[in-house]
Parts: C-alpha cells; sequence; structure tokens
C-alpha cells in the first residue's frame, strides 16, 4: 500500500491518500492544478513535507534514489541523454517481454533515439520505468501521445500490474480511460484532491 | 652581459605611425573607425601608463600586505568577470564567490608552490615576480572556470528532463549529472589545453618572447615558459574541477533533487 499523508509542496496540499495493492486511482483535472507537481512530491523529485510510506516502510528512512526505484514514475515528457535507445536501459534482459507487451519491435533497442515518434517515446520510457520492477508506479499522462491501439496495448500493461498487487497511480484527462482501468476516480483542483464524482456527475 | 635595450619615448610614438596611417586611411575613405581607433589606444596608453607607475610603487615599497591586497584586488576582478560571463549564474552570493573562493584556493596555493619551491625570488612574496605570476595565472584559471560554469549551468537547464529522467530511475544525483558534468569539464579544459598544444609552433608565447628580447637566453626563457604552462594548467584544472564540484553540490540536495531555482533568472538579451 502506498500511503501519502499531509503532502505540501509549493503548489500542491496538503493531500492524504492512501493506494492499496492492485488499486488504480486517476487524478484528473484543469492544467496547471497541481497533478504533475503532486507525482514530483510523492517521488520526492520536488522539495516537499508529510509523510510518504510503502507497504509501512517511510520514504525518508531511506535514500532519495533507493525510494525511487521502489516508486517508480513516468513523466509525460520522456527524458534521454544519450545516442541509442539501449544505452538507457540498466538490465537489458528484462526487456524483451516489456517491448512484446507495448508493440515495440524486439530490435527497437538498437534504435537511435534522435529518430524515435514521440509515442515510440513514451512506450520505451515506460518499459524503461518497468525494467526496475518498482513496486508501486506514477504515470503522468501516460496515453497521451498514444494512438488507440498503443493505448491498449499500455492498458493491458497496467492491468497485469494491478494484478500484481501493485499500487498505481495516474494522471489523465481521459475518464474513459480511468473506467478501462477500474480506477477510484480523484479530481486536484488548485492542489487539493476531491473525488471526482460529484463534480463530473 | 645584460642584452635589453632600452626604449626612449620617442622610440614607442614612432611605432604608432603606421595606427596614425591606418587612422587616416579610414578618415579619407569614411570608413568611421579612426575615432575609435585613436580612443582605444589613447585608452590603451593611459591604462599601461597607469599600470607601470602602480608596478613601479609596489616593487618600491615592497611590502608584503599590499602586494597581498593587489593580489586581493586582482582575484576581485577576476570573480566579476566569472560572473558576467555566464549567462545563468548561481542565485545570491554564490554567482560571485564560487569563481572567486575556487580561484583563490587554485591560484594562490599554485602560486605560492612555485615562488617558495621553483623560482625563490627574495623575499618569495616580492612583488616584482609574485604578481606578474599570480596574474598569468589567475587569468587562465578565469578563462577555465568560466567556460566550464557557463557551460554547466546551460547544459543543465536545456537538459533538465534527461538530468530527471535519470533521478527518477534511481541514480544519485551525482551520476545523474555526470554526462553533463563531463561536457562541462571538457569545455572548461579546451582552451589550456588548445594553448599547450599550439605553443611554440603556431604562436611563441607572449612571455617568453618577452624574455627573449630582454636579452635571455632562448634555452632559459623556454625553461621559464614551460614551468609557467605547467603552472598554469595545473591551476586551471584545480579551479575548473572545483568550481564544477561546487556548483553540482549547489544546485542538487541530499534528497537526489537538482534545484535550477538556485540559478539566477535568465537575462535579458537585446
Amino acid at each position: 500500500m502506498l500511503a501519502i499523508e499531509g503532502l505540501r509542496s509549493d503548489l500542491v496540499g496538503p493531500v492524504d491518500l492512501a493506494v492499496a495493492a492492485g488499486e488504480c486511482v486517476t487524478i484528473e483535472g484543469p492544467s496547471g492544478c497541481g497533478k504533475t507537481r503532486f507525482l514530483r512530491a510523492i517521488v520526492d523529485l520536488d522539495p516537499n513535507r508529510g509523510r510518504v510510506r510503502l507497504d509501512g516502510r517511510q520514504r525518508e528512512a531511506m535514500p532519495a534514489w533507493r525510494w525511487r526505484r521502489l516508486v517508480g514514475m513516468v513523466p509525460a515528457e520522456s527524458g534521454w541523454w544519450a545516442d541509442r535507445v539501449s544505452e538507457h536501459f540498466e538490465r537489458p534482459e528484462a526487456l524483451p517481454p516489456l517491448l512484446e507487451a507495448l508493440g515495440l519491435p524486439p530490435d527497437s533497442p538498437d534504435w537511435e533515439v534522435s529518430r524515435l515518434s514521440t509515442g515510440e517515446r513514451h512506450r520505451l520510457a515506460i518499459a524503461r520505468a518497468l525494467c526496475l520492477e518498482p513496486r508501486a508506479l506514477l504515470l503522468d499522462e501516460p496515453t497521451a501521445s498514444l494512438d488507440a491501439a498503443a493505448t491498449a496495448r499500455v492498458e493491458a500493461l497496467l492491468h497485469r500490474l494491478l494484478q500484481a498487487g501493485r499500487p498505481l497511480v495516474v494522471v489523465t484527462h481521459d475518464p474513459a480511460q480511468a473506467r478501462r482501468l477500474g480506477a477510484r476516480r480523484l479530481t486536484m483542483r488548485e492542489g487539493r484532491l476531491a473525488p471526482a464524482g460529484e463534480a463530473v456527475r | 652581459m645584460n642584452g635589453y635595450l632600452p626604449l626612449s619615448y620617442l622610440d614607442v610614438l614612432l611605432a604608432a605611425l603606421f595606427l596614425l596611417i591606418a587612422a587616416t586611411v579610414s578618415l579619407l575613405a569614411r570608413l568611421g573607425l579612426e575615432r575609435r581607433l585613436v580612443f582605444v589606444s589613447l585608452r590603451m596608453v593611459v591604462q599601461l601608463a597607469l599600470v607601470g607607475l602602480l608596478l613601479k610603487a609596489l616593487f618600491t615599497l615592497a611590502s608584503p600586505w599590499l602586494t597581498l591586497f593587489a593580489a586581493l584586488f586582482m582575484l576581485a576582478m577576476a570573480s566579476r568577470e566569472v560572473g558576467a560571463r555566464q549567462q545563468r549564474p548561481l542565485a545570491g552570493i554564490w554567482g560571485y564567490g564560487l569563481g572567486a573562493t575556487t580561484m583563490m584556493t587554485a591560484g594562490m596555493l599554485i602560486t605560492v608552490f612555485a615562488l617558495t619551491l621553483q623560482i625563490r625570488p627574495d623575499p618569495w612574496w616580492a612583488p616584482r615576480y609574485a604578481l606578474p605570476l599570480f596574474g598569468m595565472i589567475l587569468g587562465n584559471t578565469m578563462n577555465g572556470v568560466a567556460l566550464a560554469l557557463d557551460g554547466l549551468h546551460v547544459a543543465l537547464v536545456r537538459e533538465r528532463v534527461a538530468v530527471e529522467a535519470r533521478l527518477l530511475l534511481g541514480h544519485t544525483r551525482f551520476r545523474a549529472v555526470q554526462p553533463v558534468l563531463v561536457r562541462a569539464l571538457r569545455a572548461g579544459f579546451t582552451p589550456i589545453l588548445n594553448a599547450m598544444a599550439a605553443t611554440g609552433v603556431i604562436s611563441l608565447p607572449g612571455m617568453m618572447t618577452g624574455q627573449i628580447l630582454a636579452g635571455v637566453d632562448p634555452r632559459e626563457a623556454v625553461k621559464y615558459q614551460l614551468l609557467i604552462m605547467f603552472l598554469i594548467s595545473g591551476a586551471t584544472g584545480l579551479g575548473v574541477l572545483g568550481a564544477v564540484w561546487g556548483s553540482i553540490l549547489l544546485l542538487t540536495d541530499r534528497r537526489d533533487r537538482l534545484r535550477l531555482e538556485r540559478l539566477a533568472p535568465p537575462r535579458e538579451r537585446l
């Protein structure tokens, strides 16, 4: 379980949220309301205050880099620092099943990063995060740049993670995606979380 | 025997003859360069005359405190220059302080090392040796530090997404910035590496030329030049490494975050 209590950063909070094992929470809300900032605060990428625990393990009790291996985050814009795709992966042996699940050809690690399409980049970034086998995953608009077929593949992969008992937090603009993931829907407004139901219905 | 041939002021004026010809041509051909040519050369005369007087006074007074004060003044000017040459210096006091600290440590350490162990004037801090040596070391270190810090800060801003991607994949702050850091160090080391590669083949270093004109045996001048080049590259190396390392420490934190808000806001460019 991912437990968040009184989390605050510059533009966010205080936020309390508990995501159970195998549960998916989606966060909707207008641009600039703090959705991305909230995910960044959970993984400690921005200065923040509050208690965050994963399966009872306190975030502050470990170095930040180790926490980020337990709680993975895939940002909306993927970052690359070398010429070849394969140079960005730490455990290439974990890669083939992920590539297949995401509809990417087995030779895609040999590609040049500069020639990737936005959608390819994003799917490779998801594969890169999953290679580390995080115990919980935060995704920021994971399918915004993908077509229907690729979106379905990503969602199928997320379903498999949920079945494996991983807590997921997904920022999305698409209520239909939240339903397909069987998610508990929340809305963020001015840095605060509320159930999505009331306002939308 | 001393091979030094003294110059009269008339000799110096005569040397300006060709500059005057160039200015006249500019005037006749309406190039509009003549005023700037004359102004800049007059300014140079004033600057150098003042420096000559100042150095003469410092040499005559031979006071360790005045020598130290002159060195600190040079250091302050160099620190200001390092800050001004960066598009995105660190915000606040570190914008100048980081360059000042690293240049002071590297420059003073190497200057004192050379004065006490190799050149050994009496007294070791004699301004006639200390100030020109410190000046050469400081100027080159300043170049390297300014280039390295400018490269580092601009690259961190431009590649923030890539650095944060590495942080999110569970890299420590030092590992996450490593690709950017290597390029910044390379930029800082480039001028001194180029200078070492070109020296004696493409250009004769100014100091060595000066010594040869002053009648020193070229083999002796070469020895001096080699000593200076080693000292300069050593100081540049230490200064660049210290500045880049310090800047990384200031622009990240213990929770492995990138803290680019600690850079000064971008400058308005016209």
